[in-house]
């Protein structure tokens, strides 16, 4: 696919004897949330570190904007946030912001803007001069899905980003990821809420080392005849329902 | 500039953690104070000698040696009993011209001195005895002179006048008092600039591995060498402080004389801190937690002061001497003692400064190089 953000192709990846990954395909198209979904030590955060070129794939290739990874450069149109918070605790919120900002690059004319309104995303403006030692867990989740967000990236890899976060708040950061989809940047997640995975509008289900499935959520749910995401995701690894 | 930022952000990180920054700067002071009292004590050891059938002339020459007190036994069983119990550090025992000495010996340092104490009584007696009969000479002869009246007159005193000789002593470098301490300063005070940078910075860099803040850093556009310039920045800064507090504190509470130029002596502490900031953040690489950090502290820093010059390296033997040459301590207080002592300026220590840039540029290429291990790019 020559236009997709994201492909990745027979991806192998081993740790020692253990082979995580053993064939991974699959590819994010411009404009559209793809979510990856698959059983704890699946792989899921494997998967984007490969992509991210901040694991070496032991074979095949991880490519975005159509170039290979790693590349660093490109790193300056994504934004990423890691499964663990990795924030700055003697720093306060705003103090973090500014650093990550200035990292990637954000120019300094637009960066307290820029600033303002991902903390409006996550509803953390009021906690900003807080240091993030004093953070509570969901806090700093937030505080880090906004340093992913700053800039507005042309790619988000966000790994497991709602977790910890409460249900009303985990709907405006939705509504956030809904419209940057409609603006026509890509999106690729991990999660371990299925009802979010219905959310998603292609999902890779990762088992085995391998990606079994990768289909919008209706179609995943007719091919596996059931109801839910979860039911599929339940069948796929042969629980008995 | 992304090496600002994180220079910023690092010195923010530091100012913040105030128990770390007393460390840095107070434990240094308190630890100069404390070596300072230790080893101007340890220049002026008491001894008690007891003696038994020595010459009266030749025991108040003893006791007049500072530092000596004497003690007179009947016999030597008494004596003996007195060493016994440590009363005594040592025994002399006349017998006719020859004198026979029993050290208790548990201190090394009282052996040697009641050996020093005891050998110029000695000289200063034979000394006083030569007078005494230089006078008696001179009298008889200005007897005999006096008996004959065409005899042409002398300028009287002369000969009993320069019998003992006069004794002035110059220092080159700070007084009578000046000892140990002042020869191991140059060097300590590198050893503290060098101990402080490389276990925080080391341990700052472990824990941006460990909370993975560096994989989040390393994804960002930023390059690899930027964060170890930033790293360097504001370590060099905080090594600045130290250095300047370190030295104003031996020269103004300590008393220690700096004959060269202050700013050399912290320039050259500079290089010595970005030396510890490459090697720390080096070292910090092959740990996985704060303790294994403090694991290195006896394998990597220890060795360090015995090669630093604290204890004389022309006593070792070849090979051991050839361990020093890569100690970055050892050119640094090289450096620092010419420059304390003797005021050499800074176009005369090449050699040291060069050592310790090499030591630096080939630690911070292997920092870039080593920062793939995270980033491919
Ligand atoms: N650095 C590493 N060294 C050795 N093994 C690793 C390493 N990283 C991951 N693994 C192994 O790879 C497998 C996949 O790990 P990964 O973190 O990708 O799982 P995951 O799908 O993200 O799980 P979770 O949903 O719990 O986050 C696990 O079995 C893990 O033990
Ligand atoms: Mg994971």
């Amino acid at each position: 696919m020559a236009n997709s953000i994201i492909d990745l192709a027979h991806l192998v990846k081993k740790f020692g004897e253990q082979t995580v990954l053993k064939d991974i395909n699959f590819a994010v198209t411009p404009g559209e949330i793809v979510g990856l979904i698959g059983p704890s030590g699946a792989g899921k955060s494997t998967v984007i570190k490969l992509a991210l070129g901040m694991e070496m794939a032991d074979s095949g290739t991880a490519t975005i904007f159509g170039q290979t990874m790693p590349n660093r450069k490109l790193l300056a149109h994504i934004g990423y946030m890691a499964q663990n918070d990795a924030l700055y605790e003697s720093l306060s919120g705003q103090e973090n912001l500014v650093f990550f900002a200035k990292m990637k690059g954000l120019p300094k004319a637009t960066l307290a803007q820029a600033i303002a309104y991902v903390a409006a995303v996550v509803d953390l403006t009021a906690d900003l001069d807080k240091r993030v030692s004093g953070y509570s867990g969901g806090m700093k989740r937030r505080l880090s899905l906004a340093i992913a967000l700053l800039g507005q990236p042309e790619l988000l890899i966000l790994d497991e980003p709602t977790v910890g976060i409460d249900p009303a708040l985990r709907r405006q950061v939705w509504r956030e990821l809904n419209k940057i989809r409609d603006a026509g940047r890509s999106i690729l997640i991990t999660t371990h809420v299925m009802d979010e995975a219905e959310l998603a509008d292609r999902v890779a289900l990762l088992l085995g080392g391998d990606v079994i499935a990768f289909n919008t959520p209706t179609q995943l749910k007719q091919q596996y005849q059931v109801a839910t995401i979860e039911a599929v995701f339940l069948k796929a690894e042969g629980v008995q329902l | 500039m992304r090496t600002f930022a994180i220079m910023t952000r690092v010195l923010k990180e530091l100012l913040r953690d105030k128990r770390t920054l007393a460390l840095m700067f107070l434990a240094p002071i308190f630890i100069l104070i404390l070596l300072n009292f230790v080893f101007s004590a340890s220049q002026s050891t008491d001894v008690s000698v007891g003696t038994v059938a020595v010459t009266r002339s030749l025991k108040s020459d003893l006791a007049q040696t500072k530092h000596v007190t004497v003690k007179g036994y009947s016999n030597y069983k008494a004596a003996k009993r007195a060493l016994d119990d440590d009363q005594l550090d040592a025994i002399v025992r006349q017998r006719n011209n020859n004198y026979s000495l029993t050290y208790a010996n548990t201190d090394a340092s009282k052996t040697t001195a009641v050996k020093m104490a005891f050998r110029n009584a000695l000289s200063t007696n034979a000394m006083s005895h030569l007078k005494e009969k230089l006078a008696g000479t001179t009298s008889a002869l200005a007897k005999l002179r006096s008996q004959l009246p065409n005899a042409p007159s002398t300028p009287d005193r002369t000969t009993a006048k320069a019998t003992t000789p006069k004794i002035t002593d110059h220092y080159v470098y700070g007084d009578a008092s000046t000892g140990f301490f002042a020869k191991i300063l140059p060097i300590l005070m590198g050893f503290f600039v060098f101990f402080f940078v490389f276990l925080i910075s080391g341990m700052a860099l472990l824990k941006e591995r460990t909370s993975g803040t560096l994989d989040r850093l390393l994804a960002t556009p930023v390059k690899r060498a930027e964060i170890v310039f930033g790293y360097m920045l504001s370590y060099g800064i905080l090594a600045i402080f130290q250095t300047i507090l370190i030295v104003l504190v031996t020269i103004w509470l300590l008393g220690v004389e700096v004959v060269g130029n202050l700013a050399y002596v912290v320039l050259i502490n500079l290089l010595l801190a970005l030396v510890a900031l490459a090697f720390g953040i080096l070292v910090s690489t092959f740990a996985n937690s704060e303790f294994q950090m403090m694991q290195f502290i006896p394998i990597l820093l220890i060795p360090q002061v015995f090669f630093s010059g604290i204890i004389p390296l022309d006593s070792m033997a070849g090979w051991v001497k050839g361990i020093s040459y890569v100690i970055p301590i050892k050119y640094s207080g090289d450096a620092a003692t010419q420059i304390i002592t003797r005021g050499v300026p800074l176009t005369s220590l090449g050699l040291d400064i060069g050592m310790l840039l090499l030591f630096l540029v080939c630690l911070t290429i292997l920092n870039i190089v080593g920062l793939r291990r995270y980033r491919k790019v």
